[in-house]
């Protein structure tokens, strides 16, 4: 329901808005991709790539933003609100944080979680010279490395990494088509991301053979500052509605051999009445049905 | 002899398989986790440390081997889904991929329902339910079938009416067509009025502010102004108790402490008041009418019983006749008549065995 004071004049108006309004199963989350007010090659380079990564669902501000994002989230959610976007990245470049990206969420428009992060080493789509996969595929995503469950600061770091890169949620997918993966190693302080392109080669059996080679964008990445959502906020925005928990199927139950019961509740029978085997003898004669039914059964004596 | 060949056969075999799944199988220490909803694999082995120190390719290459060992697993574990072949023979292998398992946040936090508005209040009490009503009309002057409201409509074009009848009871000097419009402009005015109204309420209720002040100006309606005039009132040194009341405020402010049962009156004050009381209820006692006015019980028990029945009936289909017809479908239950009927026999029945 849109409930404004201003109601929308035209459907088109309608259905941007409708797009808009909270869900309860929600849209691919977007991406905005900003500029800070010192941007340099590496990190503007570093926006464009990941655009390219994130087509559809991202949107790449052209012009310099003069804002420092750990100070003043203001303006971030002021961009957030107009294009409609929930995630973001924005670069920046100073003495004292080099090729710095800030990586971030918002709930209801507002921050939930910001992670800073330096760029130590990038190559880029353009340097490796070889065929890219289709753009819009959606990406497998692989985390190595034991610190990404022991650390907190690197589990939320999963976690927004995972909700940056997962793409649109579908229901089933083309298993020829799975060829892009990200993979993200956190090694010694760093996270190592680097993009590799599948190839599904012949092996004996159903289940092939897979190659990598490397395409795409790779990242040596060094975490600096975060600024993480309090636990009650990150539980609200976590929350999700009950009509999405799946429904349980009554009177439905397995045992351990994996077969299947079902329960069928039945009203008190009346025996004398049961329907036993059909003897042709004993079928009762229109006479005798007749006493039975009382009128019932007038019109097959008229005929008989 | 034979056994042994036969057993050499089957070894033989089976190296063959283990030979084949020897390219597609990854040795791992740990299991790695997956969310294939999400197409996703966590690794939970730690990475060699010292080997990836060093720099450059023997980086990249440890690095890349890792990463097709894992792809390798998330991969088989992608094949094993149940899978089928989209659009006929011919086409893409598909899997059904489950549910994402990973908890992700939430972009906006999910709706929440909007309070019904008066209208809906009304209907769900008296059991109305909407008409669906046909997109076209049946237009006897042109003949043939028109929208109902819009371009082209059923009943021709309203703004080009060259007819309006005088009513029956209406000044022969007005102007009708202005009367139409202006009626027109105060119904459109209405309804945008009472839709602002809903939206507050709507807003009001969602946001649970507790006593907000009053609006500057203008939007101040009748509730809004009854509790600021209250709390207005007691905020005085004496809680209220001596102010002046305006001609039309109800007399006693009803009391902090509760309403008509919790009053507790002090003990030895008004003796004049204690005995007009004390043989009121004497009074009361001895009385041949009963005290409890059964018809309008009666009454308020049937609207109740019938509400609860619309409400458990909406789900259900109901019957062409509507309200109107419920009412005729049982004469006995509704109305005060019946109810009053009913309470010279019940009064007869009560005084005959008081009496007898």
């Amino acid at each position: 329901v849109i409930c404004c004071y201003r109601k929308p004049k035209t459907k088109r108006a309608k259905r941007f808005l409708e797009k808009r309004e909270p869900k309860i199963n929600e849209n691919t989350k977007n991406a905005m991709l900003i500029k800070g007010g010192n941007a340099n090659l590496t990190v503007t380079e570093v926006l464009k790539d990941i655009y390219a990564v994130k087509k559809p669902f991202a949107v790449l501000y052209k012009r310099k933003n003069i804002t420092r994002p750990f100070e003043d989230q203001t303006s971030l959610e002021f961009f957030s609100k107009k294009s409609d976007c929930s995630l973001f990245l924005f670069g920046s470049h100073n003495k004292k944080r080099p090729n710095n990206l800030i990586i971030g969420r918002m709930f209801d428009y507002h921050v939930l979680d910001m992670i800073e992060l330096g760029v130590e080493k990038f190559v880029s789509l353009k340097d490796i010279k070889n065929s890219k996969c289709p753009e819009g595929t959606k990406p497998m995503l692989i985390f190595a490395g034991d610190v990404f469950d022991v650390n907190e600061e690197y589990r939320r770091l999963k976690s927004l990494l995972i909700d940056f890169f997962r793409g649109p949620t579908v229901p089933s997918i083309r298993l020829a088509g799975l060829e892009y993966v990200l993979h993200f190693t956190a090694v010694d302080g760093k996270i190592y991301m680097r993009s590799y392109k599948v190839l599904l080669k012949k092996s004996g059996c159903k289940i092939p053979r897979i190659e990598l080679e490397e395409m795409g964008p790779s990242l040596d990445l060094v975490m600096r500052r975060t600024h993480l959502a309090s636990d009650d906020l990150y539980k609200l925005a976590l929350k999700q509605p009950k009509s999405l928990k799946p429904k349980k199927k009554k009177n439905i139950s397995h045992d351990a051999f994996g077969t299947t019961y079902g329960r069928i509740h039945m009203q008190k029978q009346d025996l004398s009445k049961l329907q036993t085997r059909k003897m042709k003898g004993l079928k009762k004669r229109p006479a005798e049905k007749s006493v039975e039914d009382g009128e019932a059964s007038p019109k097959k004596l008229k005929s008989a | 002899m034979a056994a042994v060949r036969v057993e050499a056969v089957l070894a033989a075999a089976e190296e063959q398989e283990a030979e084949k799944r020897r390219s597609i199988t990854v040795e791992k220490e740990l299991e790695l986790e997956y969310d294939l909803g999400n197409l996703l694999a966590v690794d939970r082995n730690p990475p060699p440390a010292a080997a990836l120190r060093g720099a450059g390719p023997r980086r990249e290459a440890l690095l890349q081997a890792l990463a097709r060992d894992n792809t390798q697993l998330l991969v088989s574990q992608l094949w094993e889904l149940p899978a089928e072949r989209a659009g006929g023979a011919g086409g893409p292998l598909v899997a059904q991929l489950p549910e994402p398992t990973f908890r992700l946040p939430r972009e906006k936090p999910p709706p929440k329902p909007r309070p019904p508005t008066r209208w809906e209040q009304f209907a769900r009490l008296k059991g109305i339910r909407r008409k669906k009503k046909t997109s076209l009309v049946w237009d006897e002057q042109a003949k043939e079938w028109r929208r109902r409201w819009g371009y082209r409509r059923a009943g021709g074009d309203p703004s080009r009416a060259w007819l309006a009848e005088v009513p029956a009871g209406a000044d022969p000097e007005e102007d009708q067509f202005a009367r139409l419009r202006r009626e027109k402009r105060e119904r459109v005015a209405r309804n945008e009025l009472n839709r602002l109204r809903n939206l507050a309420r709507a807003h009001r209720a969602g946001s649970t502010v507790p006593a907000a002040p009053l609006h500057p100006t203008g939007h101040q309606d009748r509730d809004e102004l009854r509790r600021v005039a209250r709390v207005a009132r007691v905020s005085t040194a004496s809680l209220g108790r001596f102010q002046p009341r305006l001609p039309k405020e109800p007399a006693e402010p009803p009391s902090r402490s509760g309403g008509k049962k919790r009053r507790f009156e002090p003990l030895l004050g008004n003796l004049a008041a204690e005995r007009s009381r004390q043989l009121e209820m004497l009074r009361d006692m001895s009385r041949k009418k009963p005290v409890l006015d059964i018809t309008r019980a009666v009454n308020k028990q049937m609207r109740q019983e019938e509400a609860e029945a619309a409400a458990a009936n909406k789900g259900k289909k109901q019957s062409k006749r509507g309200k109107r017809g419920r009412r005729q479908q049982r004469p006995g239950r509704s109305g005060k008549k019946s109810g009053a009927r009913r309470q010279p026999q019940q009064q007869k029945a009560a005084g005959g065995g008081t009496g007898g």
